[in-house]
């Protein structure tokens, strides 16, 4: 009954954080997606992102949510400056290349980071009231962050589809020379495509700095957390990436259920490594 | 004579290492010691990757993984059972290498990116699960009991003792290197680089081929972590499995030059080097993780085959010197 009664309340927080970590998968997995690298960078951006909410809101008083706008269009500058300097030369070479090129992005940005901000725990002090659904409490900063997740995956999609570069990052990604050759400006929507992806990132780490604690090495442990999700919900399927974060929320607030929390990265890398091996195309991927 | 000429590769690995060796035995100073044993290590760890990395060109994010593990089987083996240094260092060495066996059995399957994720995965793992294993002390580790050095004369003189074994793993770690480059096994194996297709339609049976490969990239970061953890008195979760460490190891070979003998050794030690004129001088020591990474960044981009093959490229005379 006691299992029960946690069940209950930690599987709706899990839905709702599944959703914050659904959106950082996506940055990673649409990259990949586009343009076949695996950008290690992607947890210094989601403590950029955490660090963006820090500053405007409690240095500047502007609610986080307005903040997330500057956090966007910043993070959105910032991937397309790494692409331009750091990927674009490497794009056609082997993995191991893109793969330490954007580590070395990793080690500028938290060299950086921890000689300004040191490694010492930040934390927003910020509350968007609760809401009593029978014996859970949902807090009001994990709803509006997961209502917000949803929000740009939507706007995602309708990018993709809709809008004209949406479907230049989509030919893109299907085959970059055959999209060059219908006169699809490739390089730009690359780094485009790159700064869609840390955009993504930045937001989500601008909405997770509204519940949890962070530093500057925080985005480590969401970066992985993002190669999971990716990885479950098929690498290069955005969608499919939102589906990966609300199994792995949910995995998250069922496990401390039954055994001790400590084992929950033990069952997350474990069942990561079987995935790749069973089913590298993901859960939700269509067999190759 | 003929012998020689056929392997004038080895000489220039093999001089630097014994330099490396003899430098603070002449000098006799504790300080270069130490400074010699990271060196040696970082050595040793480099050329152990390299046979992966470089020769078969698979791309393992969590090769510290082996370190880890081999150096939690030693050490428990030493402080729980008994065994003496040099069994629990043949045994973290085995140890490790089963466990490339079995890993590299089910993982090598996977190419390119999607390995080198697994293997951060595999790292993952099982930093976590020894986390949570009690027979290897759980998240506080297992702790060497002083006693343990008066077997070995005290604990200076197992200081000493350590670095001389240390010394002799890198000197394992580069005749194994070589050993590979040279044979047809390893040839099979950089024909697995260039394309594993074509290699296996060649006859080179791939998946074994490089399950030993990752096997005799294992043995000796199992080894080392032994040494290591036993000279270090204590070995927790924390210490035995730290990502960056595998991404440093790539980035010294990668420095060196991917693929050859001495270039694994050349970027061990340039990487140690700048980092400890990094760390120390007063302008970088605040930012050197980013310089290092630019370093890296310029590295990656403008010259990707890295000092040695930069070199070989460049000046033939330097091919017959510098395997």
């Amino acid at each position: 009954m006691q299992q029960i009664n946690l069940l209950l309340a930690s599987i709706p927080d899990g839905i709702l954080l599944g959703f914050v970590y659904g959106l950082a998968a996506m940055g990673l997995t649409l990259i990949w997606g586009v343009m076949n690298v695996i950008n290690l960078a992607h947890g210094p951006i989601i403590a950029l992102g955490m660090f963006g909410t820090f500053f405007m809101f409690s240095r500047l008083g502007i609610n986080p949510y307005a903040g997330l706008i500057p956090v966007a269009f910043v993070g959105l500058l910032v991937g397309i400056l790494i692409y331009t300097v750091a990927v674009h030369r490497v794009i056609n070479a082997p993995h191991l290349s893109s793969l330490l090129a954007t580590f070395s992005v990793n080690m500028i940005i938290i060299g950086l980071g921890t000689a300004a901000l040191t490694t010492s725990p930040y934390n927003v002090d910020f509350s968007a009231g609760s809401i009593q659904l029978g014996s859970t409490t949902l807090l009001g900063t994990r709803l509006i962050a997961a209502l917000v997740a949803m929000l740009f995956t939507a706007g995602l999609y309708l990018f993709l589809y809709r809008t004209r570069p949406g479907k230049f990052i989509r030919a893109v990604a299907n085959n970059r020379a055959a999209a060059e050759l219908m006169g699809v400006p490739s390089t730009r929507i690359l780094a485009l495509s790159f700064g869609l992806g840390t955009m993504l990132a930045a937001v989500s780490g601008a909405l997770i700095a509204t519940f949890f604690p962070f530093s500057i090495l925080a985005g480590g442990s969401y970066e992985l957390k993002s190669f999971v999700i990716g990885v479950l919900g098929g690498l290069g399927n955005p969608i499919g990436a939102l589906f990966g974060g609300l199994i792995l929320g949910v995995l998250e607030g069922i496990i401390p259920a039954f055994l001790e929390s400590s084992w929950v990265p033990v069952i997350e890398f474990g069942l990561f490594v079987l995935i790749l091996l069973v089913r590298p195309s993901g859960l939700f991927g269509a067999k190759k | 004579m003929k012998l020689w000429n056929r392997h004038t590769g080895i000489l220039v690995p093999l001089l630097a290492v014994i330099a490396l060796t003899l430098w603070p035995v002449l000098t006799g100073k504790p300080a270069n010691r130490e400074t010699a044993f990271t060196l040696l290590k970082a050595v040793a760890l480099a050329s152990s990757l390299n046979i992966l990395l470089g020769y078969t060109g698979y791309v393992s994010f969590g090769h510290i993984v082996f370190y880890g593990f081999g150096g939690y089987v030693g050490i428990y083996l030493l402080t729980e059972r008994g065994w003496s240094l040099w069994m629990a260092l043949l045994a973290g060495g085995v140890a490790s290498g089963i466990l490339a066996f079995l890993l590299g059995s089910a993982i090598l399957r996977l190419r390119g990116a999607y390995f080198a994720l697994a293997t951060i995965g595999v790292n993952e793992a099982m930093r976590a699960f020894i986390n949570n294993f009690e027979l290897f002390g759980g998240p506080t580790g297992i702790t060497l009991n002083f006693s343990v050095y008066k077997t070995y004369g005290g604990a200076a003189q197992a200081l000493q003792t350590s670095f001389f074994i240390g010394a002799g793993l890198a000197l394992f770690a580069l005749i194994l290197s070589y050993l590979v480059r040279s044979s047809k096994f390893g040839l099979g194996l950089l024909a697995i680089r260039e394309n594993e297709d074509a290699a296996e339609v060649m006859g080179v049976t791939a998946p074994k081929a490089k399950t030993w490969a990752y096997v005799f990239s294992a043995i000796v970061p199992g080894m080392v972590g032994v040494l290591f953890f036993f000279k270090n008195g204590n070995v927790e979760p924390h210490d035995a499995f730290p990502l960056h460490a595998s991404i440093e190891l790539l980035v010294m070979v990668m420095l060196g030059g991917q693929g050859t003998v001495f270039g694994p050794i050349l970027g061990a030690l340039a990487y140690q080097g700048m980092r400890g004129f990094l760390v120390t001088s007063p302008i970088f020591k605040d930012i050197q993780l980013s310089v290092s990474g630019v370093l890296l960044l310029l590295i990656v981009l403008f010259i990707p085959a890295g000092a040695i093959g930069w070199l070989r490229h460049r000046m033939p005379l330097f091919r017959r010197v510098l395997a």
